[in-house]
């Protein structure tokens, strides 16, 4: 049987070791990357909507009085942060670390991405008491219908964090879970890119030229 | 055994690299608009330059792309994707903004 390479597919690999597991994983994981990538044209979809709308403020609350950097600031530390906890957990479950280890890392994960999420929503929420709702502008019809987009990409990460903790601890380290696992953690990087895009252009593009 | 721990700390520092890259770039970026404001098109380009610093970064050290020839394939499916989306992009700017500056909506 001819052996996989053991670096076969974008992202962290599991290996040798886990010989079973990585064979399985590779094809899904490209077809994975599939959604991932049509996912990143779908958000670059609402980016190229977002930067045509940012002079359309029809009078309304613009950037400068809605935008609360703080906020952001704090925001993009916490879904770093989680990114590094994600890669860890990943890297806990490719080393046969015990598997309370690789809990740990999934529920510090958990907490940030919920923390983020608080975050954000007291953010749109500071937002709507100065005015700022979807329906005031184009501009804020193109903010609210990227930015909760990607909010709602981390709530469906944080419910996967969960489903996926559960069944680790149910059914144990199966090569199902593992690739699984591999997965999420190219899901929760792919948010974090996504958010770099956010800060650089929703944000930082929104203060500049609004 | 031995040979594994070894990997296994080179695999760690990876993602601590990566993530102390992209801590360096975010605190840079938002250093720069708090010292400068945010309002000229100078200080945004080195905002948006450092952020697309940050993109390689954390592909390179998170997502594990590189040029390495066994993830050729998925890597031209990233490229090909970002190509969809930059004439997606470029292309909704482009004709957006100029049938804006032909209503007279923006200043020429």
């Amino acid at each position: 049987m001819k052996r996989a390479p053991s670096h076969s597919y974008p992202g962290l690999n599991l290996g040798r070791r886990h010989e079973s597991a990585h064979k399985a994983t590779e094809v899904v994981t490209f077809g994975f990357w599939v959604f991932l990538m049509s996912d990143l044209v779908y958000f670059g979809l609402m980016f190229a909507i977002y930067i045509t709308m940012i002079d359309a403020q029809a009078g309304g609350p613009g950037p400068h009085e809605l935008f609360d950097l703080k906020s952001v600031f704090a925001q993009t530390m916490i879904l770093l942060t989680s990114s590094l906890t994600v890669g860890l957990a990943m890297l806990a479950l490719k080393y046969n670390l015990p598997r309370s280890r690789i809990v740990l890392w999934f529920g510090v994960t958990l907490v940030l991405g919920l923390s983020f999420l608080v975050l954000e929503i007291r953010d749109f929420m500071a937002m709507a008491e100065k005015g700022g709702i979807p329906q005031r502008s184009g501009f804020l019809s193109a903010f609210y219908g990227l930015v909760p987009l990607h909010g709602l990409h981390v709530s469906v990460g944080c419910l996967w964090l969960i489903v996926l903790g559960i069944q680790l601890r149910v059914f144990g380290l199966t090569d199902l879970l593992m690739s699984r696992v591999v997965r999420l953690a190219l899901f929760w990087h792919f948010l974090d890119l996504i958010w770099i895009g956010i800060i650089t252009i929703v944000y930082f593009g929104g203060l500049t030229y609004g | 055994m031995d040979k594994r721990s070894e990997m296994h700390r080179r695999e760690r520092r990876r993602y601590v690299i990566g993530y102390g890259g992209s801590l360096l770039l975010t605190l840079a970026v938002f250093l720069i608009a708090y010292t400068y404001g945010i309002e000229t098109k100078g200080v945004y380009l080195a905002i948006s330059l450092l952020g697309l610093a940050q993109l390689i970064v954390q592909l390179v050290y998170f997502l594990h792309i590189d040029r390495r020839r066994s993830s050729r394939e998925d890597l031209d499916l990233v490229l090909f994707s970002t190509l969809v989306l930059l004439i997606i992009i470029l292309g909704t700017v482009w004709i957006m903004g100029n049938l804006a500056v032909r209503m007279h909506t923006y200043p020429m």
